[in-house]
């Protein structure tokens, strides 16, 4: 089998500015952060962004790198919005292309299928079409004529989705409740690019959970990168869960320009080695401060 | 009045009570309820009155019974699995009854979650329009606004996430084919649209609230029928599973207060 092993750096080098990528997870859920990340430090910019959004799309919004997002919502799920989303949309910074959930769903499933459309109740009457003027519905072919949205496939240049094990070869195997919907991701792509908290030996997958575990097939992967706390901040569970306290530093810095500036200093502007490290140092300020005042 | 009326019961315990009146009648479909009041309305209608409802954890499962809030997840019964994929696949077959919130709702039922103000640079970008448009077309949904005012209770909202009934009808068959606004519940009263020309009417307004205090805190000519009634107590049967078991620690008094 193919070795499919990468580097962070290796996987930002197969970018390029003006692509479409396709970022998996949901919410603050199982997102490839790490990978997101190693974009933030690169020169790729002008992205389409396609995501059921959490912190991925804000980070990527407050380093300027979206000209388009595409997406059902951004939300950090304990907390409802994501503060630079909310920025870039309301200055206008970025195209918006906000569809419900489910058509986002077949968006993915028509590209991974290879069929332009596909069709779906989801949109008629909502304002869904008019903010998207470029959909189109389509009327049923048979004696129902029904006319339904024709949910046009959502084609990335690239995706990238972060699980919990995976081995050399690209099969993956997420171990939390919800696959979400990172298979139709990386089968929407034309580079598809899987980070894991560990590569493992294959025998070590199915050992290691169900059989319904391993849902990402080799089939639909072209690099795997092993990115230990790759999701951090947001869940990876059973491996970790939502870092709340630092989800709640990267809300309060985005309200104040020296305060992000901060943040990013000591947490975007170096490498991912050394933001895991950090991330640690502000976890044991945060629990040190918490004690104190518990102490007070 | 039954003879036996329960003093003391709060503003957000009668906001359950008109949640649970959501499911009233409903069989064997996935609830599901955004906020606190629709979440223990829920609840209470599995226990007493819908016993055949199925509720989620809030993530990627069925549970038997009903939980109370905050219930440890390993104290949970699962009865299925119910990731979003396969959610998709429930709210298109119809089988589910929701309760969404709204940051705005309209007289003819159209709910925004998506964005205040112009589209290309909104005043406000809110989480998106979610699943609000697939879920009203496809399903039973409802409404649940904790803060009625006329910022809430608007003539037409700014982004039509959830579709109301005019949006629906304009958009053809297809939409309303299994389009339903059942209920609006509010921190002020319960409403419905049936009226000839399904625009929002009061149903009843909870015990403490006037019908004028209504009209005012609403932002759109509300059909006010001559007979509206106070939102019905809860029963001690009731009142006892939300106060001692479904919500011991009065979450519920922080969504609503009074």
């Amino acid at each position: 089998m193919a070795d499919k092993r990468l580097t962070l750096d290796e996987f930002v080098a197969g970018l390029s500015s003006g692509m479409t990528i396709g970022i998996g997870g949901w919410g603050s859920r199982r997102k490839p952060m790490a990978a997101v990340r190693a974009i933030l430090r690169s020169d790729v910019t002008d992205l389409t962004v396609v995501s059921y959004g959490g912190p991925d799309v804000g980070l990527l919004c407050a380093a300027g790198k979206v000209a388009k997002a595409v997406y059902g919502f951004v939300t950090l799920d304990s907390i409802p919005t994501d503060p630079h989303f909310k920025a870039a949309r309301q200055s206008g910074g970025i195209e918006a292309m906000e569809v419900d959930e489910g058509m986002f769903y077949l968006g993915l499933l028509a590209a991974s299928q290879r069929v332009p459309f596909l069709p779906t109740r989801a949109g008629l009457g909502s304002d869904v079409l008019t903010v998207n003027p470029s959909l189109r519905t389509v009327r049923s072919p048979y004696d129902d004529a029904e006319e339904l949205v024709a949910m046009p496939a959502l084609r990335l240049d690239a995706a990238v989705v972060h699980v919990n094990r995976a081995d050399a070869a690209g099969s993956g195997q997420i171990l939390g409740p919800d696959p979400f919907f990172d298979e139709l991701f990386l089968g929407a792509a034309d580079r598809r690019f899987v980070t894991a908290e560990r590569i493992v030996p294959t025998d070590e997958l199915a050992a290691g959970g169900p059989l319904q575990s391993l849902c990402i097939s080799r089939l639909l992967t072209d690099g795997v990168i092993e990115t230990p706390g790759g999701a951090h901040f947001t869940a990876c569970v059973p491996d970790y869960g939502r870092d709340e306290g630092f989800q709640r530093e990267y809300v309060a810095a985005a309200g104040d320009p020296e305060a992000w500036a901060a943040f990013r200093d000591r947490f975007l502007a170096v490498d991912e080695a050394d933001y895991q490290a950090a991330t640690r140092e502000a976890a044991a300020e945060r629990a040190a401060a918490k004690a104190a005042k518990e102490g007070a | 009045m039954s003879e036996s009326t329960p003093t003391g019961v709060t503003r957000a315990e009668y906001c359950a009570i008109a949640c649970a009146e959501v499911f009233r009648g409903d069989g064997e479909v996935m609830a599901s309820a955004f906020g606190t009041a629709p979440a223990l309305g829920a609840r209470l209608a599995r226990l007493t009155f819908a016993p055949d409802l199925v509720l989620t954890d809030g993530d990627a499962a069925l549970v038997d019974g009903a939980p109370p809030l905050g219930a440890p997840p390993a104290s949970l019964v699962l009865e299925s699995h119910m990731p979003y994929r396969r959610v998709f696949d429930v709210v298109w077959s119809g089988r589910r009854n929701l309760i969404m919130m709204a940051s705005q709702i309209d007289r003819t039922g159209n709910q925004n979650i998506s964005a205040i103000g112009p589209w290309a640079r909104p005043r406000a970008q809110l989480v998106g329009v979610r699943g609000a448009p697939g879920n009203t077309v496809n399903h039973s949904t409802s409404y649940w606004v904790p803060n009625h005012s006329t910022r809430s209770f608007v003539e037409q909202v700014d982004v039509v996430s959830g579709v109301g009934y005019a949006r629906a009808a304009a958009a053809g068959p297809s939409a309303t084919k299994f389009h339903e606004i059942r209920f609006v519940v509010s921190n002020l009263g319960v409403f419905d649209f049936a009226t000839p020309d399904h625009t929002m009417q009061l149903v009843s307004v909870h015990p403490g609230v006037t019908v004028d205090e209504v009209v005012a805190a609403t932002g759109f000519a509300l059909v006010v029928p001559d007979d509206v009634s106070d939102t019905r107590d809860p029963t001690p049967e009731e009142l006892d599973l939300l106060r001692t078991v479904l919500d011991p620690r009065g979450v519920r008094d922080r969504e609503v207060r009074a």
